[in-house]
C-alpha cells in the first residue's frame, strides 16, 4: 500500500473495520436497509390510503380534483430535476472535483427549496378553499359542489391522506435538505476524495428514495380517475 | 490477592470494564461491550416496573369483586404492564443486551459496523421509556397495550398521545438495532467464518434483525396515525367519520405479531448455544435450525390476522391467516425436535444455564402447541378474549423468552463480568422460577377454557380458587426473579475470577479473555472449525 | 462503493425520459380510460422509479444483496397491502345471515 493510500484510509475509516472498501460495503448496506425500513413506514400509509381509496373513490376522485394538476406536475419536474442534480454531485465526488460537487448540491437544495416552496403554496391553498381536516373544514362553493356528491366525511379522510402523505414527505425532504447542507459544509472543508465521498453517496441515495416516494405520490393522490 | 483460575489469564488486568472509569465513559462510551450493559440495567429497570404492575394486578385479583383498585385503574395496570415488559423489557432484552455484547466477538470483529449508531439506539430506548414512564405518572393509560380503536383514538382521556411518542420513539431503537446486526453479520465476519459455521444464536440474531428492520417501521406509522388521529379527530380509525377499526388493528398487528418472533428467536439462539455446550454436542440438524430461524421471521410476517379471527374480519382471510399459522408452528417445532435430538446421547450436565434452557423447552413447547388451539379458527373464537390467550402467550413469553434471557446472562455471565456466580443458589432461583411460573399460569389454561374473560378487573366467584393459585405463583415466581439479582450483582464483587472458557464451550467469544479487552481480541482470529465442534466422533456423528 | 463512473451524458438522458414519463402520466389522466387510468398511472410511476433506481441510485452495478434487499422491502410491502386488502375485499363474500338478530344484551355479574 503506497502512503497517500495509507493516508486515504485513515483519513476516513473507522476502527472496528479492517479497510476501507469493507467502511464502504457496510456504509452501503446499511443505508440500502434503512430505506427498506422507509419503504415500510411510507408503505404503512400506501395501504391504508388503498384500503380508503378502493372503499370510497368517488370521494378520493373528487379530492383530488380540487388538486393544481399543473403544480403537482411542475412540482414532480423539479424534483425529479433534484435527483439529477444530486446524481451529479455524486458523480462529482467520484471524480474528485470538488467545485461541481459543491455547486450541483447547492443546485439540489435550490431545486429542493422550490418544491417545498410550492407545496407551501398549495398547502395555504387548501386553507384558503377551507379543506383542511379537523382545523379548517368548512368547503363551500363548487368546491363543495366537487365534493358532496362523494361523501363529505369521506372526502375529509382523503384531504387526511393527502396531507399526512405530503406532509411526511416533505419532514423526509426538510431532513434531506439539512443532510445536504451539512454536505455542502464538509465539500467546502475539503474532506471527501474520490476513495472517501460515502456520506455523499448515503445522502444521494435517500434524497433519491424521497424522490420516489413523491413518484408515486403525484398520481396516486392528484391524478385519481381522470380529469375528462 | 490471590485469584484461583484454571488457565492463566491473557491481557490479565486490562479489559472493557476497567478501560477507562467515571459516568462519561459509560454515557459515551462506542464499546458494544459497555452499550450492552447499559441495555442491562435499563431492561432490568423496566423488568421491575413492569412486574410491579404485574404484582398489584394478581393481588387484585385474588377476590373475584376486585381487592385493590378501582377498575379503570385496574385497565391502567394491563396496559401499563403490557407496554413496558413487550416494549421495553422483552424486545431489547436478549438483542440489545446479549446480542450487543456477543455479536462481535462472535463473528471475530472489534465491534459493530455502527457503534455510534449503536449509542444512539439506547438513548433512543431512553427517551422512549420516559415518555412511557411519564403517561404512567401522569395518569396512565387504560386502552390495553394492543390501543384498539376508536376507544384509544376518540374516547379514552387517558395519556394516550405520551405512550404513543414513547413507544413510536423506541421503536427506532429496535430498528438501528437490528440494521446495525445485520450489516455486521454480512461484512464482518472474521476470515474462515462462513455463513455455515457461524454460532446458531447469530443466525438467530440475523432472523430477529429482518423482523425488526421490515415490521418495526409499520408500527411506528400506525402509532404516528393514531396519536394524529387522537389529536385530530379525523376519523381515519373512527367508524362515525367513515373510517374502520379493523384497519388499526390490521396495521398494527402486522408488527405484532412478528414482534413476538422478537421475542422468541434470540431466546432460542441462546438456547441452541446452552444445549450444544451442556451435552457437549454438535447441535442436531444444525442447518435445519438456521433454516428454521429465517423460515419462523419470514411466516411470522403472514399470521397476523390469527388476532383478528373473531373481530368481523373476512372469513376468508381468517381462513388464510388460520392455515398460515399452522404453517409457521412447524419450523418451531423443528428446532424443539432438533434440540432434543442434541440431548439424545449427549454428555448432559445440569448447571443454572443448562436448567433453565431446558425449562425453556418445556414451556415453549406447552406455549407452542396452546397456540395451535388459538390458530384454529373454530376454536379460537371460544378461546378468544380469554385468560387462555393470557396463559399461552405467557408461557411463550416468560416461559421461553424470559428463561432464554436469564440462561444466556447466566452462561455468559463470566465473560460478561469476569466473574463466577455461586451455582447452588442459581439452580435453586432456577428451580423456585419453574414452580412459580407453573403455578402462576398453568391455572390461567383452566380459567381461560372455562371462560373467564381476560382484562376484567373481577370475576364470577367460582373462579376465585384458580385465581388465588395463580397469585401465589406470582408470588414464588417473584422471590425467584429477585435471587439471580442479588447473587449476580454479589459476583461482581465477591465472585471467583472467571477464565477465558470456563464451560469449555466452543465459539470465537470464549476464545479472548474474561472479561474481554476493548479491542475484543489482540488479534482477529481465523476459523477453521465447524460451528460446536465439541468433540470430532460426536460432531461426525449427526 | 467501488462503482463505475457514469457518463454525464446517461444522466441527462434518464432525467429526460422522467420528464416524458411525467408529460404522459399527466395527459393520460385528461384521457377517460375507466379503471386503467389506476393501472397507467401506476404503470408509469413504476417505470419511473426503475429508472431512478437503476440509474440514479447505481442498482445497475450494484451487489446482488442490495439488489435483493430492495426487492424484499417492495415485496413486504405489496404483502401488506395483499393481505389487508383481501380482508376488506372478500368481506361481503360472507354476509351475516338474515336469521341472526341482535337481542338484549346479557347481564352482567
Amino acid at each position: 500500500m503506497t502512503d497517500a493510500e495509507a493516508h486515504a484510509e485513515q483519513a476516513g475509516m473507522a476502527h472496528q473495520f479492517e479497510n476501507l472498501e469493507q467502511q464502504q460495503e457496510a456504509d452501503t448496506l446499511g443505508i440500502w436497509l434503512f430505506l427498506v425500513t422507509e419503504i415500510m413506514f411510507f408503505g404503512g400509509l400506501f395501504a391504508s390510503y388503498a384500503i380508503y381509496r378502493w372503499l370510497y373513490f368517488a370521494a378520493f376522485e373528487g379530492g383530488s380534483h380540487i388538486l393544481d394538476i399543473r403544480l403537482g406536475a411542475a412540482n414532480t419536474i423539479v424534483l425529479l430535476g433534484s435527483s439529477l442534480t444530486m446524481a451529479l454531485s455524486v458523480r462529482s465526488a467520484q471524480t474528485g472535483n470538488r467545485r461541481a460537487l459543491i455547486l450541483f448540491l447547492i443546485a439540489t437544495m435550490i431545486l429542493g427549496g422550490i418544491f417545498l416552496g410550492v407545496k407551501a403554496y398549495e398547502y395555504n391553498e387548501k386553507f384558503v378553499e377551507h379543506v383542511v381536516p379537523s382545523l379548517d373544514w368548512a368547503p363551500e362553493g363548487q368546491t363543495l359542489a366537487r365534493l358532496a356528491p362523494g361523501g363529505l366525511d369521506h372526502a375529509q379522510l382523503y384531504f387526511f391522506f393527502y396531507f399526512a402523505m405530503t406532509g411526511l414527505h416533505a419532514m423526509h425532504m426538510i431532513i434531506g435538505m439539512g443532510l445536504l447542507l451539512w454536505l455542502v459544509l464538509r465539500a467546502r472543508k475539503s474532506s471527501f476524495t474520490p476513495h472517501y465521498f460515502a456520506p455523499v453517496e448515503v445522502v444521494g441515495l435517500y434524497w433519491h428514495f424521497v424522490d420516489i416516494v413523491w413518484i408515486f405520490l403525484f398520481p396516486l393522490l392528484y391524478l385519481i380517475g381522470g380529469r375528462y | 490477592m490471590s485469584t484461583a483460575t484454571l488457565e492463566p489469564r491473557v491481557h490479565a488486568q486490562r479489559n472493557y470494564l476497567n478501560a477507562d472509569y467515571g459516568w462519561k465513559s459509560w454515557l459515551f462510551t462506542l464499546d458494544h461491550k459497555r452499550i450492552a450493559l447499559l441495555y442491562m440495567v435499563s431492561v432490568t429497570f423496566f423488568f421491575i416496573v413492569g412486574g410491579s404492575f404485574a404484582v398489584l394486578m394478581r393481588i387484585h385479583l385474588i377476590e373475584p369483586q376486585g381487592a385493590l383498585v378501582q377498575p379503570e385503574t385496574y385497565n391502567k395496570l394491563f396496559t401499563l404492564h403490557g407496554v413496558v415488559m413487550i416494549f421495553f423489557f422483552l424486545i431489547p432484552s436478549i438483542p440489545a443486551v446479549l446480542g450487543n455484547f456477543l455479536v462481535p466477538l462472535m463473528v471475530g470483529a472489534r465491534d459493530l459496523a455502527f457503534p455510534r449508531l449503536n449509542l444512539l439506539s439506547w438513548y433512543i430506548y431512553i427517551v422512549g421509556g420516559l415518555f412511557t414512564l411519564y403517561s404512567a405518572i401522569a395518569g396512565g393509560v387504560d386502552t390495553g397495550w394492543t390501543f384498539y380503536t376508536p376507544y384509544s383514538s376518540t374516547y379514552s382521556n387517558t395519556q394516550v398521545t405520551a405512550v404513543a411518542i414513547g413507544v413510536f420513539i423506541t421503536g427506532f431503537s429496535s430498528i438501528l438495532t437490528g440494521l446495525n446486526f445485520i450489516v455486521t453479520i454480512h461484512k464482518m465476519r472474521a476470515p474462515g467464518l462462513t455463513w455455515f459455521r457461524m454460532p446458531l444464536f447469530l443466525w438467530a440474531m440475523y432472523a430477529t434483525s429482518i423482523i425488526m428492520v421490515l415490521g418495526t417501521p409499520v408500527l411506528a406509522i400506525t402509532i404516528f396515525l393514531l396519536a394524529l388521529e387522537h389529536l385530530f379527530h379525523v376519523g381515519i380509525f373512527s367508524p362515525a367519520l367513515g373510517g374502520d377499526p379493523l384497519l388499526f388493528q390490521h396495521l398494527f398487528w402486522f408488527y405484532s405479531h412478528p414482534a413476538v418472533y422478537i421475542m422468541i428467536l434470540p431466546a432460542m439462539g441462546v438456547v441452541s448455544e446452552i444445549i450444544a455446550c451442556f451435552s457437549r454436542k454438535r447441535i442436531f440438524g444444525y442447518k435445519i435450525v438456521c433454516f428454521s430461524s429465517v423460515a419462523i421471521a419470514v411466516l411470522g410476517f403472514l399470521v397476523w390476522g390469527h388476532h383478528m379471527f373473531v373481530t368481523g374480519q373476512s372469513v376468508y382471510a381468517g381462513l388464510i391467516f388460520s392455515m398460515l399459522s399452522f404453517l409457521v408452528a412447524i419450523p418451531s417445532a423443528i428446532k424443539v425436535f432438533n434440540w432434543t435430538s442434541t440431548l439424545y446421547k449427549g454428555s448432559i450436565s445440569y448447571e443454572a444455564p443448562m436448567l433453565y434452557a431446558l425449562g425453556f423447552i418445556g414451556l415453549f413447547t406447552m406455549g407452542g402447541l396452546t397456540g395451535l388451539f388459538l390458530a384454529s379458527l373454530a376454536t379460537d373464537v371460544h378461546l378468544n378474549g380469554t385468560y387462555f390467550i393470557v396463559a399461552h402467550f405467557h408461557y411463550i413469553m416468560v416461559g421461553g423468552a424470559v428463561m432464554g434471557y436469564l440462561g444466556g446472562i447466566h452462561f455468559w455471565w463470566p465473560k460478561i463480568s469476569g466473574r463466577k456466580y455461586p451455582n447452588g443458589w442459581a439452580a435453586l432461583a432456577a428451580g423456585i422460577i419453574f414452580i412459580g411460573f407453573n403455578l402462576t399460569f398453568f391455572p390461567q389454561f383452566i380459567l381461560g377454557y372455562l371462560g373467564m374473560p381476560r382484562r376484567y378487573a373481577f370475576y364470577p366467584a367460582e373462579f376465585q380458587v384458580l385465581n388465588v393459585m395463580s397469585s401465589a405463583g406470582a408470588t414464588v415466581l417473584g422471590v425467584g426473579y429477585l435471587i439471580p439479582l442479588v447473587y449476580l450483582m454479589w459476583s461482581m464483587r465477591y465472585g471467583p475470577i472467571a477464565e477465558a472458557n470456563p464451560w469449555g464451550a466452543t465459539g470465537l467469544e470464549w476464545k479472548t479473555a474474561s472479561p474481554p479487552p476493548t479491542e475484543n481480541f489482540a488479534e482477529i482470529p481465523v476459523v477453521t472449525e465447524e460451528a460446536y465442534a465439541y468433540s470430532a466422533e460426536e460432531a461426525a456423528g449427526d | 462503493m467501488s462503482q463505475p463512473i457514469v457518463p454525464q451524458k446517461t444522466y441527462l438522458l434518464v432525467f429526460l425520459c422522467l420528464i416524458g414519463l411525467t408529460v404522459l402520466t399527466t395527459g393520460v389522466a385528461f384521457i377517460d380510460l375507466g379503471p386503467f387510468n389506476t393501472v397507467a398511472a401506476l404503470a408509469i410511476a413504476f417505470a419511473k422509479m426503475l429508472l431512478v433506481v437503476l440509474f440514479f441510485m447505481g442498482v445497475r452495478h450494484s451487489s446482488g444483496l442490495v439488489r435483493i434487499i430492495l426487492v424484499a422491502g417492495f415485496f413486504w410491502l405489496a404483502l401488506l397491502i395483499a393481505f389487508t386488502m383481501s380482508d376488506y375485499r372478500t368481506r361481503s363474500w360472507t354476509p351475516a345471515p338474515d336469521s341472526w338478530s341482535t337481542t338484549a344484551p346479557p347481564t352482567h355479574p
